[in-house]
């Protein structure tokens, strides 16, 4: 019986705890008491379940419970604010709402908005939306940024306490704003599998596996905002990158550039749910920067099949690209396409066109320098290329690789 | 502002520095990193330090010092060597802090230095 119950309560809240945050969140607009509400029922949950048994609607019971705490809690803070009022008629609206049948709204989307909102400081909208939509804890999330725990949590409250006091509306935008603020969610989203994706040696359990949070917030995004080109196609550049994990490393954990993966331990699946992905989001016909990411790791992929990458294809995609969106990632992508497609000294051009003060300290453009530099016989140049690019590296498989090029 | 990137290394790193094939691999790598730290122009100092078998503790009582052969303290690593950097901020210092070379056991500590003392 009791651990009917045990198993109940872990059920409902690994598949229903962010909606039912989002919900909350919506009605009081404070997410912090939402959240202080919530693990209050579920407390109350694990005390009373295993005894009356598992209710037949968990959600409804725990909504119940969440939002009597914070009508009490409102009704405390009246003194305070005087809006309570207003505040306590939206949540017994929303117990309205909890009492219908199975379902309750799904507000993740309108949260999603308000963690990526332009009121909140950048870095702190990915740990933000990590924590209040999938629940991961402030110090899983802080070893994820390799930031002190304490400094994330302080990150995440001051985050919950301006959108509570700047009253940062629970609403999906309006069209005209919506490409911009969707663009934040997407830019989110991609961090959080940024933070996954740099530490695939496995060193640390735990940022491994933000990979696979970003790809369920891609997902959700996917499932909320269907006709969201760019949604689609972040989806399906997450899905690309995700399908080589198994290659990047060598069997003695020694790293695999992309053009030198065995295409054998690329995943079939996870290729084809991305360029499904990739598919759909052009028939929107409305080109976007992940949009583009996506399909040049398409044309990666197709080496599967082919046996051959496409350079060409890849150097024009990484022009659009560079036309939307000129970061140094694309800037420095371009010119590596260019020198494959054409020849060195054309990609080494392109590639003197970057900005050298946004270049001082990113490790992709001294190695693919050190790289064309060599290719174009300029052996001392690239030799102190190459050191600069060794001793920018975060990562020891990469720093080993660069350590073992012929000088 | 003025952060201390503080190496620490296990016994086994120490007494490794003696084989030259694995001091050349080992420097190789802190060669380039103290390199791109200068030509970025975030390199304030640092230096490697000895095995601390080599060191001289004087502990004070407040009032006298009484003079050690090292090493001094207990914990299983030792401090191998530290390097100043001038960054804008806490954030930038961490990703310095970790493009130090790994190696198992190391660990490295990153701690913001005090402003000089004012006169």
């Amino acid at each position: 019986m009791s651990e009917t119950a045990t198993r109940a309560i872990e059920r409902t809240a690994r598949e229903s705890r962010g909606r039912l945050l989002a919900f909350l969140a919506a009605r009081s607009r404070d997410i912090a008491a939402a959240e202080d509400a919530l693990a209050d029922a579920f407390r109350a949950a694990l005390e009373t379940w295993p005894q009356d048994g598992v209710p037949d609607k968990p959600e409804a019971w725990l909504l119940t419970a969440a939002r009597r705490r914070l009508i009490d809690a409102a009704r405390r803070a009246q003194v305070r604010h005087a809006a309570s009022d207003e505040l306590q008629h939206a949540l017994e609206l929303a117990q309205h709402d909890a009492d219908e049948p199975e379902m309750f709204p799904d507000e993740r989307l309108k949260l999603l908005f308000v963690c990526a909102h332009p009121a909140i400081d950048a870095a702190a909208r990915t740990p933000l939306m990590l924590q209040t939509v999938l629940g991961l804890d402030a110090a899983r999330i802080a070893s994820a940024f390799l930031v002190k725990p304490a400094t994330m949590g302080q990150r995440l409250s001051r985050a919950k306490t301006k959108i509570r006091d700047a009253g940062i509306a629970f609403a999906v935008p309006h069209a005209d704003e919506l490409p911009e603020r969707l663009d934040a969610v997407l830019e989110a989203v991609y961090a959080a599998y940024g933070s996954g994706w740099d530490d695939i040696a496995g060193a640390d359990p735990r940022r491994k596996g933000l990979a696979n949070e970003a790809l369920e917030l891609g997902a959700l995004l996917v499932r909320l905002l269907p006709d969201a080109p760019e949604a689609c196609g972040l989806l399906a550049l997450m899905s690309y990158c995700e399908s080589r994990r198994a290659a990047r490393r060598g069997l003695n954990g020694e790293y695999v550039p992309l053009s030198e993966q065995d295409t054998t331990r690329w995943s079939r699946p996870m290729i084809e749910e991305a360029d499904r992905m990739l598919v759909r989001a052009q028939h929107a016909r409305r080109l976007g920067r992940f949009q583009l990411e996506a399909a040049i790791q398409s044309a990666h992929a197709a080496r599967a099949q082919t046996g051959q990458i496409d350079w060409e294809a890849i150097a024009l995609l990484y022009e659009g690209l560079v036309r939307l969106a000129p970061t140094i990632g694309a800037l420095v992508g371009r010119a590596a396409a260019v020198a494959e497609a054409r020849d060195a000294a054309t990609g080494w051009a392109l590639l003197q066109t970057v900005a050298p003060d946004a270049i001082a300290d990113y490790q992709p453009y001294w190695a693919l320098a050190a790289h064309l530099l060599e290719r174009l016989g300029r052996r001392d140049e690239s030799h102190a290329a190459r050191e600069r690019a060794i001793g920018l590296c975060e990562d020891p498989a990469m720093r080993t690789f660069l350590l073992r090029q012929p000088r | 502002m003025n952060f201390s990137i503080l190496i620490h290394d296990n016994a086994e790193a120490f007494a490794l520095r003696a084989d030259p094939v694995w001091r050349a691999a080992e420097y190789a790598p802190i060669g380039a990193y103290l390199q791109a730290l200068r030509e970025t122009g975030v390199f304030v100092g640092g230096a490697g330090l000895e095995a601390p078998g080599n060191a001289t503790v004087l502990s004070s009582n407040g009032k006298d010092w009484t003079v050690q052969d090292g090493p001094f303290a207990d914990t299983k690593e030792q401090l191998a060597g530290l390097v100043i950097i001038d960054v804008p901020d806490r954030e930038h210092a961490l990703e310095w802090a970790r493009r130090f070379p790994t190696r198992p056991g190391r660990k490295v500590e990153l701690r913001a230095n005090l402003p000089p003392l004012e006169e």
